[in-house]
């Protein structure tokens, strides 16, 4: 295999391996601000033992998301050096603001909120908590931010210094707010919301139907489900709206996505379907006119198709097509599960219906699909070009690495990554099975004498 | 020289690293004397010293890095690209290094606790190694073409010279390591900290006195600026009275002067690499005019002055919280049920 192939196949293969967590530790993160700020408000032990029991699960896809996240940094200059120095300017600032603002602050008051328990007071406990989760969110902000100035570049001119063009910022809030960060940041956060509620779901489904820790499985899966519930129907808004900027921004990515190969109006939304790239047509179950009601809220609007680009600025038709459509299928489905799941709990008969816990178990895997289809349609959609309109993928590589180097370090990561997956399966399986510790129902150090420390905060 | 944003970012470049060196030399330092101790207890002990905060010093070297993609990435894109495998290495010792520490006390076996150690211990080992590898070869000098990408090989960058400058990070990683080692422990693993903080300094003194020799005889350039300068040799000087210091003070048990006089040490050795390094980031041999320099090198005017107010919000917030956070766990390790 060539450069380019290698180098494209170990920058998707170690990027889908750390997506895995850092939805993971956001998701997480509010749902740990949620189950902390409920202790602080009611007093209920239960609350106390829950976020306990989710910070031990936090903090091992915590450790994972930064192993393999200090990767990716490396990544753009070891492989994609030629991109690196053409983007350094625009790109690094936001990799850099990311480090500052958002690396430094998860980090600090991770070691608070992991072992700050019976050294800080309760209130301060809390505040390192909101801290992580911030951080954590900041963290997707300044990556989202880079990213989507790769689809949709703004506030930069293109100067040549010595025969060498690159980009350079004119306007460093035109480069944040680009037109597709917003949303693209909407959608991303809820997709991780989703990742961390499902988990609280799925392993307190788990308890509820081996009738284990039944208190605190019922109060978690509660939590878990509104979360849920919530983060999904903000989710169907997002990826409207995200849509609707693909359509705008990037048309050869929505074509790509919907299969699209001809400009129409009333353009055809297909449910479930194929696309035949040979005919250049799509075959499968098609609602006619609902994608140009979506992009246009117009039926009869017209929808730009691959015919307006030249075949060597399209994205790859039969790819894009079907990871947007696994997303979006996956995406629906995790509303129909939350809300059946709300509804029953709501009628208190939840823990009845043991077919839905079941599938309470198992819907930890949709978000996680959901979010790496999602990706993949989004970075497939955008080829052939690494910089939208400015820089062709293949333009972007290193100048001096070589395929077998590549290769090598391909080989290696990959062997590193299952390890480290069978790992992190194997702890995330013995701590699911340990369950959340009796102790922590009682107060313990510092907490142990809440009005004596009340006394001590206001000192 | 004057302060223009170019040299303001070289000098905040440098501070970041600085930063990762007196933060994450410790916690690379107690990884690479993890071995020695055999018994778990002392081992649990004294990996939850750096438990609540390796983590984040780690960042420092991610922010590092950011800002030099960000300030001048023709630099990062050269010597990413082209010390490549030795990246893909470090990356990996950093890997198994966060990992080991993450999983090693979350299982009883004796099998699985011995094989995290080694990663940890090996882990760091090899990531010290090979930032002192990388500093050494940003040193000497490496083979730039004219199109300011790396000319040469992975094994043509295990020279002697760099070789002996990973040597001696080692050595200095592991007597800071060992120092803060002392600040945290107590009783019996205490007194055998001390046995080690004694070896690792001199250790770290013998290869503190041949890089300077190996220094002023084979690379000239490396100390130019101070013979030009002679009020620089004060640098020198602090510097060889900060070495001095620590086994002054670690004769007198006063382990976090010692330790705050490691420190110093690593910030002058930084400020000497700084101050004859300037204004090349990655000098060119056996080329000079093909040198990456803090003006070819960087990102446009604007660009670091946007970083400079973002550096000037956020550093600071920085400081202020990873204070804060290191008061919260001073004193000596107590292991509780939280604990790795």
């Amino acid at each position: 295999m060539d450069v380019l192939t290698l180098a494209r196949i170990q920058f998707g293969a170690t990027v889908a391996f750390h997506y895995l967590y850092p939805p993971l530790s956001i998701g997480l993160g509010i749902l740990l601000v949620v189950m902390e700020a409920a202790w602080l408000k009611t007093n209920n032990p239960i609350y106390h033992q829950m976020a306990r029991f989710w910070t031990r699960v936090f903090a091992l896809t915590f450790a994972v998301g930064v192993a393999t996240g200090i990767v990716m940094e490396f990544e753009f200059g070891t492989n994609w050096a030629t991109y690196s120095r053409f983007v350094g300017d625009v790109f690094g600032s936001a990799l850099a603001a990311e480090g500052i603002f958002a690396f430094f602050l998860e980090s600090g008051f991770l070691a608070v909120l992991l072992f700050g328990w019976d050294k800080v007071s309760r209130k301060i406990h809390f505040f390192s908590t909101c801290m992580v989760c911030l951080g954590a969110h900041f963290s997707a902000v300044w990556i989202v931010v880079a990213n989507s100035w790769m689809q949709t570049p703004a506030g930069y001119h293109l100067v040549t210094h010595d025969g060498v063009t690159r980009a350079e910022i004119t306007d460093f809030w035109q480069l944040v707010f680009n037109p597709s960060s917003v949303d693209r940041l909407f959608h991303v956060l809820c997709g991780a919301w989703q990742a961390g509620a499902f988990l609280v779901v799925s392993v307190s489904a788990w308890y509820v139907l081996k009738n284990k820790y039944t208190d605190f499985a019922r109060a978690s899966l509660r939590v878990g489900l509104t979360v849920g519930l919530i983060a999904s129907l903000l989710q169907l808004i997002s990826g409207d709206s995200s849509a609707r900027g693909v359509a705008k921004n990037q048309p050869a990515k929505l074509a790509a996505f919907e299969g699209l190969y001809n400009t129409e109006s009333n353009a055809p939304l297909t449910l479930v379907g194929y696309v035949d790239e040979k005919d250049q047509k799509v075959v499968g179950l098609q609602w006619p006119g609902l994608l140009s009601w979506l992009v246009a809220h117009n039926t009869q609007a017209t929808v730009t198709g691959l015919d307006a680009f030249p075949p060597q600025d399209r994205p790859p038709v039969e790819a894009s097509f079907l990871f947007f459509h696994g997303m979006v299928g996956v995406g629906f489905a995790m509303i129909a599960i939350a809300a059946l799941g709300c509804f029953y709990s709501w009628r208190k008969v939840l823990f009845e219906k043991r077919w839905l816990l079941w599938i309470l178990v198992f819907s930890v895997l949709g978000p996680q699909i959901a979010n790496q289809l999602g990706w993949f349609a989004a970075e497939v959609g955008r080829q052939p070009w690494i910089v939208y309109g400015l820089m062709r993928t293949p333009e972007g590589l290193s100048a001096v690495v070589k395929a077998n180097v590549v290769l090598t370090s391909l080989i290696l990561f990959t062997f590193i990554y299952f390890l480290l997956f069978a790992v992190f399966i194997y702890l995330l399986n013995d701590k699911i099975q340990h369950g959340p510790d009796d102790a922590d129902l009682t107060r313990s150090g510092k907490l142990a004498l809440p009005t004596e420390l009340t006394h001590h905060e206001k000192t | 020289m004057n302060l223009d944003l170019n040299t303001i970012w070289f000098i905040l470049v440098g501070v970041l690293f600085t930063g990762y060196a007196m933060l994450d030399g410790f916690d690379l330092g107690i990884g690479a004397l993890h071995l020695f101790t055999k018994d778990d207890l002392e081992r649990r002990t004294l990996l939850n010293a750096i438990g609540p905060v390796w983590d984040g010093n780690e960042v420092w070297l991610v922010t590092g890095g950011g800002a030099l993609f960000a300030a001048f990435p023709n630099v990062y894109a050269t010597v990413f690209s082209g010390f490549y495998l030795a990246f893909i290495l470090l990356l990996v010792a950093l890997i198994f290094r966060a990992v080991a520490i993450e999983f090693r006390s979350k299982q009883p076996m004796r099998w699985w606790r011995q094989m995290w150690d080694i990663g940890f211990s090996v882990g760091s080992l090899v990531s010290a190694l090979l930032i002192g590898v990388a500093m050494g070869n940003i040193a000497w000098g490496v083979p730039i073409d004219a199109h300011g990408e790396f000319a040469g090989t992975f094994l043509g960058l295990l020279k002697p010279y760099p070789l002996l400058l990973g040597v001696t990070t080692v050595a200095l990683f592991m007597m800071h390591g060992a120092i803060y080692g002392l600040m945290k422990t107590e009783g019996a693993l205490h007194d055998k900290l001390r046995g080690w903080a004694m070896n690792s300094i001199i250790f770290f003194v013998i290869c503190a006195a041949i890089t300077t020799m190996a220094t002023l005889l084979y690379v000239p350039h490396m100390a130019a600026r101070v013979r030009e300068n002679p009020w620089l040799f004060s640098l020198a000087l602090v510097n060889m009275l900060a070495i001095a210091n620590i086994p002054r003070e670690f004769y007198h048990g006063r382990d976090w002067k010692a330790f705050l006089s490691s420190c110093a040490t690593m910030i002058t050795l930084m400020a000497l690499f700084g101050v004859n390094q300037y204004p090349y980031l990655v000098f060119s041999q056996p080329n000079p005019d093909n040198s990456l320099t803090i003006y070819n090198a960087a990102s446009s005017e604007k660009t670091l002055g946007i970083m400079l107010i973002i550096a000037g919000i956020g550093v600071p917030l920085v400081v202020a919280y990873t204070i804060c956070i290191y008061w919260i766990f001073r004193g000596k390790v107590k292991l509780d049920r939280m604990s790795y």
